[in-house]
């Protein structure tokens, strides 16, 4: 057998595996709205670790990272600090989301909006941005896939039908199982990934120079300047780096779908816990840097850096192995891919188009709406990721960028009696706009800090303004927060 | 909604001093540690201690809570 048929099918058992267990997840049991969105609220310490583990862990941080690495250097170490402030963000505001989910029956992110402004333009908004800001992290899944399935085939097959072939695959294991297969393929997607980065992490430095500390060895000799900010590039210094860690850690429980996972979390208590411990999963990142920075010095000169780790794994182990890991690759792209599509179709069906355009469909019609908006999503991130190419970690950094904006409505909404919807809605809509017209011009990053965090910045100054200059809020208008306060006997 | 206690957001506020405002401080590459670059090396320190102070944060909280809902 040829060296690519041995990769390619030790990366299809792998996938088969992941799959299978996915499927089968999915037969024992019924499938109403609920049991497909948020499995019944019954999921358990551990279960709720993987789950957000396998959505954390994504093409980002298994090719995004090393390529960065690879290509810019010192600036990419921002990912360690962000992972790991987000749990410390987190800490404080999944446990009351969470109650507040239980005591108003919430599943999704614009279900929080709704039910704490009570304004359907503001609903109808944060749902859109949601919507929207899937799409280039969609497309980073895709991306990835199909970088896998290229140098996984040594090159034979073409990255457009890997990408295609990847989304049929990843849309059946949707409809089939919903968020409890992903949990379940998470484990094994997990055991995997961790293998491999402590394969590629150790042992590829350990190959070449010796071990990790004559590696960094040769690089400060070869290339000093690559190890601190700004790298390899001329604008993301020491500003750049304090406003993306701070934009992207607020921002990481705004998407809609780890937004959504806190309500699959048994009780609150659950949730403030995890945030203490998980913060040790992102200590396995460091072995992508290992990655990234080892390739810079074996194969130097690759004009696309998000191929340096998997080109550098070719180069150095048999093919079964780098069949292993293009597997457990491809399970990494496409766990979180589906999660991602799940929770926009879900809100496209649930929340903006039932309550906007068709008030009298049925439980079933909105399942069957958001089965046929899986298939439509699919395809549109399929095109772009054919017909544009950005870096992976840049694709992430323009999603954050829009998903921040809901920070101060969330943050402020939980805490804060006097913040209205009308000035929640001025804000996200002016950091949305901002940070878009900001990046569309190629004015990111805009005097040096991240234009996502000065769209940010402008977002909360006009929520606490215009929230200031509304009018104090009477009995009867808006949403009453002693609703929310839970009675002392619960807790 | 309840609000967390003061003690605990000040713990909190640790982790970010360490890992991101202080950033101008710690981005060096020497000296090395345990041949890791020194910036590289403060990172993952702090991966580790991070957990460290939200332990702290969740015991105050559980105090507070406790506290909270009285005798």
């Amino acid at each position: 057998m040829s060296a690519a048929a041995v990769c390619l099918a030790t990366m299809c058992a792998i996938v088969a595996v992941g799959a299978a267990l996915g499927f089968l997840a999915g037969v024992r049991r019924r499938m109403d709205l609920e049991q497909w969105t948020v499995a019944g609220r019954g999921f358990g310490v551990v279960l709720v670790f993987l789950l957000m583990a396998g959505e954390v862990y994504t093409t980002f941080a298994f090719l995004g990272l090393s390529g960065w690495t690879y290509s810019r250097g010192a600036p990419t170490l921002y990912a360690l600090a962000y992972l790991t402030l987000a749990y410390v963000v987190s800490f404080f505001i999944l446990p009351p989301i969470w109650e507040l989910g239980r005591r108003h029956g919430m599943q999704t992110q614009s279900d929080f909006f709704r039910v704490r402004y009570r304004s359907r333009c503001l609903t109808a908004l944060v749902c859109t941005v949601g919507i929207v800001a899937f799409v280039p992290y969609l497309q980073l899944q895709i991306t990835g896939l199909g970088i896998i399935v290229s140098i996984a085939s040594f090159d034979t097959i073409g990255r457009t039908p890997a990408m295609a072939l990847a989304m049929v695959l990843l849309v059946g294991f949707v409809f089939a199982g919903g968020v409890r297969a992903v949990a379940w393929v998470s484990v094994l997607k997990d055991a995997l990934m961790l293998i491999a980065a402590l394969a590629i992490g150790f042992g590829v430095p350990l190959l070449y120079f010796g071990g990790i500390g004559p590696m960094f060895a040769a690089l400060v000799a070869a290339r000093p300047a690559h190890l601190t900010m700004p790298g390899a590039t001329s604008n993301l210094g020491h500003a750049w780096y304090v406003s993306t860690v701070l934009l992207t850690s607020v921002g990481f429980y705004m998407w809609p779908h780890s937004f959504g996972a806190a309500f699959t979390a048994r009780n609150a208590d659950t949730l403030r816990r995890n945030a203490v411990v998980m913060p040790l999963y992102s200590l396995s990142l460091a072995c992508m840097f290992f990655a990234g920075f080892t390739a810079l010095l074996v194969i130097p000169g690759l004009a696309n850096g998000d191929l340096a780790m998997l080109l550098l794994v070719r180069r150095s182990f048999p093919p079964w192995f780098l069949g292993l890991i293009g597997g457990a690759g491809a399970l990494t792209a496409m766990v979180p891919a589906a999660i991602f599509i799940l929770t926009a179709s879900a809100l496209f069906a649930k929340n903006l188009y039932r309550p906007l355009i068709a008030p009298a469909m049925t439980d079933d019609q909105v399942v069957h709406l958001a089965r046929g908006t899986v298939v439509v999503l699919g395809s549109i991130s399929l095109a772009l990721a054919i017909f544009t190419s950005t870096t992976l970690v840049s694709l992430l950094l323009i999603g954050y960028a829009g998903v921040a904006q809901f920070f101060p409505g969330v943050v402020l909404g939980l805490y804060w009696r006097r913040v209205t919807a009308r000035a929640v809605l001025t804000g996200v809509l002016a950091g949305v706009v901002t940070a878009t017209v900001l990046m569309l011009s190629h004015h990111d990053p805009c005097f040096g800090v991240s234009a996502g965090f000065l769209a940010l910045c402008l977002n909360f100054l006009l929520v606490v303004l215009l929230s200031l200059l509304g009018p104090v809020r009477n009995a009867d208008s808006g949403a009453s927060l002693d609703a929310f306060e839970l009675p002392a006997a619960v807790r | 909604m309840k609000t967390p206690s003061t003690a605990a957001v000040v713990i909190a506020l640790i982790p970010f001093a360490a890992m991101c405002f202080s950033v101008s401080l710690w981005d060096r590459v020497q000296p090395l540690v345990l041949g890791l670059p020194f910036n590289l090396c403060w990172l993952i320190a702090w991966i580790v201690l991070t957990p460290l102070c939200m332990a702290v944060a969740y015991r105050i909280e559980a105090v507070h809570d406790a506290r909270r809902r009285g005798p």
